[in-house]
């Protein structure tokens, strides 16, 4: 047994603190994490002190009697620090994306009542990649979260993205002679095509379907831990044409 | 990848990178796509590895690439200005014609040879304002470096005081002949009877570490020793390299005999290149003289060590991260635990220990512990190689024995007038006038060797804020805490040092420097924040004399907004300033 905030958890060998954390329906803020693909511990989202240590609970192996402080209002300042620390690298411009409702950093910033940037912005540069027939590859809402390269490696057997880069200058490359999407091997049913928990790949040709207001997180907040289904479900995408399909449940939902 | 897979040296991606670096003076596309295939690598691996290793470089350098060293020891960024005032080049571009780009690098180690740089990777020391003007003339003639003075080349190795570790004359050999008739165990038993610590700073015990790597599961396993001395204001892993390879060679055998490795890797970093050959040649050496390769000494082991060189990356200095960058990726630290003791290069269990440990562990095999615990505290056995540079009469190689105070060091350093002392390099601390009868030791004052030395004459504030631009440019951005917060500590000592900052972006900075401290990825981030830190704590009066004022100072500078008008306009009288 391990304890998260006093209620005592059970988990089994080789759970992270995050496996057994979720199994048990207790919510831990989270942007790099997703079950079914290997842990990165570079969010820091899911920051947590064990026995006074401060530790990744998606990457550190639970065990036995570990008491765990998760939902303190001090961690989430600590995150809500961090969810504005990934908003000011980056360009998030939400009310112009496609992916706003659909999207866990915006969501999580909701959750951890992140009102403004605090930062001052970087505004960095980054290049847009439009060049294939059916994927929109836009880097200033990159997170680096590598759930795309890890999807790509890991789920579609192929190695179709990668960071490169150094400190603030990181920035999402993709692996093809040119360097653009168009010319890799990713397909749009791939999953690297769909994991991204922001609006950094996109879907082309399917925008606005679902009105703001009825979209995922909309309609569920992001601490329900069984929201990786929902969210991870393949792209069925709503049929614009097909009125008897009721449209909410954000773009990923069948 | 198999356990028997052995990195081909010459095919290493970094010495790959390197050599198209030094023909094309850039690594093209179509170079990253050809490398890639030549090397059977995915292209995003080269191009990432590319991307994150300073000394390579997308676009061309000049055909003489000049880096002039940051640190506020080794760096005088007014000379750098002058060179390229002088060959009419601005910082980082190159120029029209080709000739030569100019630009900074962190410390590259000759902090007591004063102001130095790398031309072409090559390392120069002891620049003078002189010296300037005449290497510009060179330069402009495009003179081989091989026609340029043999002395501005020179690095010597001022070693001022010797000790344990210093003092003892080395026969190549001498610790592996030592061994016979012991086994493994008790090697890790004398080790671990010595007490030795690890030297980079950490300090783990070094019997364990062994005893841990030996009895871990493995196909096979690997020692590894931390060459990539990057450490602001630390360069005595250069002086072992230099005048002690053999042992530091022979600690790597020895560790290998005792963990059953086959195969060992010096990582040394880039800034040391010009030390390559003579590396080479000592291995050579050692090979001729059967203690290395097949059947060493006839103890009936195998072992030998290749040279991995780094390209301008601080991070590499993270045992983790060099092994990724052994493994030819960019050196991002790997997830704790599993630890490099039972994971480490290529998965297999690995012994990561720095430079000066392998030679102390060498010597203790070689004289018996008790030898070693002659010196020392009881908590911390043994010598310290200290590199001391700064403001002082005598800057070098100090070996002391653990417990030494710093007004010990100071006094033989021949300083006067000193504000503050930074040990342990900008990872370490920040330490006021009134703290220097604190000791050098791992219950004290815990350091890999770097002793930076600032008198009253210096700028501390600047100090600061130099060090803060050495972690923002050094952080490898994996996690966010760092790869932020490094940029936005850096944000902040600008505004600040620039006059433009209130209390509040004091205190928002002590907020940024507490979270990143604590949850960060790795060491880097767990220290960056240590030089704001200690100096707001030791020194607020430096921070308070900076401010424009107390109160809320808005983050947009009207005035300064204005300049690119101003240059467009060709103004700069009253009426174009607001």
């Amino acid at each position: 047994m391990i304890t998260i905030d006093g209620t005592e958890v059970p988990f089994e060998a080789g759970q992270t603190i995050m496996d057994a954390a979720l199994a048990a329906d207790i919510y831990i803020p989270h942007l790099c994490h997703k079950p079914g693909l290997s842990p990165h511990g570079s969010c820091k989202l899911c920051t947590v002190d064990v026995d006074g240590r401060a530790v990744s609970a998606c990457t550190l192996p639970a065990a036995e009697g570990q008491k765990i402080e998760n939902n303190t209002p001090a961690l989430n300042e600590v995150r809500k620090t961090i969810t504005q620390m990934l908003f000011v690298e980056g360009n998030h411009l939400c009310p112009s994306c496609e992916k706003s409702g659909d999207c866990t950093l915006q969501a999580v910033g909701y959750h951890l009542g992140m009102l403004d940037g605090h930062f001052p912005q970087f505004y960095p540069r980054r290049a847009v990649d439009a060049s294939h027939p059916t994927l929109m590859l836009d880097r200033d809402r990159c997170i680096m979260c590598e759930l795309c390269v890890r999807a790509s490696r890991e789920i579609d057997g192929k190695d179709v993205f990668a960071i490169s880069g150094r400190g603030t200058g990181r920035q999402l490359i993709v692996n093809s002679a040119t360097g653009k999407l168009a010319d890799s091997d990713i397909e749009t049913d791939d999953l690297a095509a769909h994991i991204c928990p922001v609006g950094a790949i996109l879907i082309k040709d399917h925008g606005y379907e679902v009105p703001i207001g009825r979209r995922t997180f909309d309609l569920h907040s992001v601490a329900e831990t069984d929201l990786e289904e929902i969210i991870l479900k393949k792209t069925v995408h709503h049929d614009q044409d097909d009125e008897s399909v009721e449209k909410e449940g954000g773009m990923y939902s069948a | 990848m198999t356990s028997s897979y052995q990195l081909n040296q010459t095919d290493h991606l970094l010495h790959v990178l390197f050599n198209e670096q030094q023909k094309s003076l850039h690594i093209s596309n179509a170079a990253i796509t050809s490398i890639a295939a030549q090397l059977n690598l995915p292209r995003a691996q080269v191009e990432s590895v590319v991307d994150f290793y300073s000394f390579f470089h997308r676009t061309p350098r000049g055909r003489f690439d000049i880096l002039f060293s940051n640190c506020t020891s080794c760096g005088d960024l007014k000379l750098m200005q002058q060179l390229c005032e002088r060959l009419q080049v601005k910082p980082d571009n190159t120029r029209a014609d080709g000739l030569v780009s100019i630009g900074q690098t962190s410390c590259i180690g000759m902090c007591d040879h004063g102001v130095s740089l790398l031309v072409n990777g090559i390392t120069l020391t002891s620049i003078s304002a002189q010296q300037i003007d005449h290497m510009a003339e060179l330069i402009e003639a495009e003179t081989a470096l091989a026609q340029w003075p043999a002395s501005w080349f020179k690095v010597g190795n001022n070693i001022r005081k010797e000790g344990l570790l210093l003092a003892s004359s080395f026969e190549p050999g001498g610790a592996l002949k030592a061994m016979a008739g012991r086994d493994g165990a008790a090697i890790i038993d004398e080790i671990t009877a010595a007490g030795l610590k690890g030297r980079g700073g950490a300090g783990f015990a070094t019997g364990m570490k062994w005893k841990f790597c030996r009895e871990a599961q493995g196909d096979t396993r690997y020692v590894v020793c931390n060459a990539d001395e990057g450490e602001p204001g630390t360069f005595k892993d250069r002086i072992l390299l230099n005048s002690h390879a053999d042992t530091v060679f022979e600690g790597m055998t020895i560790c290998g005999s005792v963990i059953g490795a086959k195969q060992g890797y010096l990582y040394l970093r880039g800034e040391y290149r010009y030390m390559l050959a003579a590396l080479e040649n000592t291995l050579q050496q050692r090979r001729e003289k059967g203690l290395l390769g097949s059947n060493i000494l006839g103890l009936g082991f195998d072992f030998d060590i290749h040279i991995v060189i780094g390209a301008g990356a601080y991070i590499c200095g993270e045992e983790s991260a060099l092994i990724e960058s052994i493994e030819e990726k960019p050196g991002i630290p790997r997830i704790r635990p599993p630890f490099p003791v039972t994971q480490g290069l290529w998965g297999q269990p690995t012994v990561v220990n720095n430079v000066e440990t392998l030679v102390a562990a060498a010597r203790i095999v070689l004289h018996g512990h008790h030898w070693f615990v002659s010196s020392g505290t009881w908590q911390s056995r043994g010598s310290k190689l200290l590199s001391v540079s700064g403001d002082c009469a005598r800057p070098g190689i100090y070996e002391y024995g653990f417990g030494i105070t710093i007004n010990e060091i100071l006094n033989d350093a021949g300083a006067e007038h000193v504000q503050a002392v930074q040990i342990g390099g900008p990872a370490g601390r920040l330490i006021p006038a009134d703290h220097f009868e604190h000791r050098i030791a791992f219950e004290d004052l815990a350091t890999g060797g770097s002793f930076m030395i600032f008198d009253h004459s210096r700028d501390l504030l600047e100090v600061i804020h130099n060090f803060a631009r050495f972690f923002a440019h050094e952080s490898c951005g994996f996690c966010t805490p760092c790869r932020v917060g490094t940029t936005l500590l850096k944000n902040g000592m600008d505004k600040i040092c620039s006059g433009h900052g209130t209390a509040h972006d004091v205190d928002e900075m002590n907020r940024t420097a507490a979270l990143v401290s604590r949850r960060s990825h790795c060491g880097l981030g767990m220290t960056a924040p240590n030089p704001i830190r200690d100096g707001v704590k030791y020194f607020p009066e430096l921070f308070e004399a900076r401010l424009l004022h107390q109160e809320m100072e808005p983050e947009f500078n009207l005035d300064a907004s204005l300049e690119e008008a101003r240059n467009l306009t060709h103004r700069d009288d009253e009426e174009a300033h607001l």
